[in-house]
């Protein structure tokens, strides 16, 4: 799994923060979401996953492994 | 359970349709939605869509890619007409009906209209084909009245005078959003459109709608004075979209009256704007037009109908974004709470500051400070003690115009 973030659509919620604090973070000027790591472990997957559905602006995706490939 | 219909296909119905396959539920799943357009995002429309910063594109909530993977038959463009709650059917607007044995409702709302005004000039703002109408009027270079200061109200103000539009707000509460953040939160947003140059009209109400051949040509207020105007956007609030509702059965009052599991009826639950339930959390009905509420309860929904069994007892969020300044907000804030800034000055546009009401704490508001605000949040989360709340900045002052005098008395806790 690969996290892909858009700075540009993030409304600096930190609902991901709240969701999955080890994978994302705030700037701490305006609170726009900064990724801590693209490739988070297995056992993080299915909070990513929830900070991706509750992201407000939707600016968090999950690149399933065959699109990461796929893109390489 | 093989049949599930969900009406509404914005980011509630959007969200519990994936939730339900996200879950494994691979039974025969109808989206209804009235729009033809395929599920789009709002929070934009009164912001980057108006102003041109964001394509219409992107409000686009997913690919055509990822709607197919949902394998729901997707309905678009077909209003849902009446409910048949006994025989488990929704009629559609062509005639058709859908059965279900399940069933979740996410109409949304629907805006509010002064009377007498379906006039060339006059707008709502709720749906894409609503702001795009809207930017195409705002690109002609008219003098912009808007009507009503409350979130949208305040937002559609601050995108046209950012095109450089000229600009008036006219709202009847004494400062904009009163509700729900109150007089001294509502004199400081006053004060941000002041600054930008906008004009504003707090403390009278719209008398009526001046027109000159079916073309809107100004407000006239209550004192008797009339602004000229090219265009009027009227943001008065909204309604539950439940008229199709009607005659179902389903309580109905201020939405669809759900419990504390989203459930309005055997089999049948709601999310999103439309739906009322009981949040336990606060020990209190509620209904909620907030983007993070359409996602979170629709999740819900869907998974209690799916067996989960779980109150849905959130914390509500919401956010406003006008100018360069974004005021965010968790919980609740009743009209007669206490106020106290926690941290930074709110003269120089970066504070947090706690809601107190019987005793605890129920709200906390961000103005440029989005980061320290959600550290904030357990303060609601954990019903602080209001007594332990101290102060470390000076409460905003009241407003020192005209509007003062049409304040009404509020408690405003140690500051007041």
């Amino acid at each position: 799994m690969k996290v892909i973030v858009d700075q540009h659509k993030c409304v600096a919620s930190g609902q991901c923060v709240l969701t999955a604090p080890e994978v994302f973070d705030q700037r701490e000027e305006d609170g726009i979401v900064v990724l801590l790591t693209e490739t988070p472990p297995e056992h993080l997957t299915d909070d990513v996953r929830q900070a991706a559905t509750l992201c407000p602006a939707q600016a968090i995706w999950l690149a399933e492994q065959e699109k990461q490939e796929g893109e390489r | 359970m093989k049949r599930i219909a969900i009406v509404g296909a914005s980011a509630a119905g959007l969200t519990a349709a994936e939730t339900l396959r996200g879950r494994g539920w691979d039974g025969h799943l109808t989206l209804i939605g009235d729009e033809p357009r395929p599920p789009y995002d709002r929070p934009p429309l009164s912001k980057q869509i108006l102003t041109g910063d964001r394509s219409a594109e992107r409000a686009v909530l997913r690919s055509p890619h990822d709607l197919a993977r949902l394998e729901a038959d997707l309905r678009l463009g077909q209003p849902a007409t009446a409910l048949d709650v006994a025989h488990r059917r929704v009629h559609l607007g062509a005639g058709e009906t859908i059965r279900f044995d399940a069933l979740i409702i996410a109409t949304g709302v629907t805006p509010r209209r002064l009377p007498d005004s379906d006039l060339a000039g006059v707008h709502v703002l709720r749906t894409l084909d609503d702001a795009l109408a809207l930017r195409a009027a705002l690109l002609a270079g008219p003098r912009v009245i808007v009507v009503g200061a409350g979130f949208l109200g305040t937002e559609v103000a601050a995108a046209a005078r950012t095109m450089g539009l000229p600009v008036t707000l006219v709202e009847p509460e004494p400062v904009p959003v009163r509700h729900p953040f109150g007089d001294r939160i509502g004199a400081l947003v006053a004060d941000l459109h002041r600054v930008h140059g906008t004009r504003l009209r707090c403390g009278t109400p719209v008398r009526r709608l001046r027109s000159t051949g079916g073309q809107v040509t100004g407000v006239e207020l209550g004192d008797g004075t009339t602004l000229p105007a090219d265009v009027v956007v009227m943001a008065v609030g909204s309604a539950p979209a439940t008229g199709w509702l009607t005659g179902s059965g389903l309580s109905l009052a201020d939405g669809v009256v759900c419990d504390a599991w989203c459930r309005a009826a055997p089999g049948i639950y709601a999310a999103g704007d439309v739906a009322s339930w009981h949040n336990t959390h606060f020990a209190t009905r509620m209904r909620l037009e907030h983007r993070t509420n359409a996602t979170e309860q629709a999740v819900a929904a869907a998974g209690n109908l799916l067996g989960d069994a779980i109150p849905f007892a959130p914390v509500p969020y919401f956010w406003t974004d006008q100018y360069d300044t974004r005021i965010q907000a968790y919980g609740i804030f009743p009209p007669d709470a206490d106020l106290r800034v926690i941290s930074g000055d709110p003269s120089n546009g970066r504070f947090t500051a706690a809601y107190g009401h019987q005793g605890v704490v129920t709200g906390v508001l961000g103005w440029n400070a989005p980061r320290e605000l959600r550290t904030l949040r357990r303060l609601v989360v954990e019903r602080a003690l209001w007594t332990t709340v101290t102060n470390t900045g000076p409460c905003p002052p009241l407003a020192g115009d005209r509007c003062r005098e049409n304040i009404r008395p509020r408690t405003l806790g140690v500051y007041s």
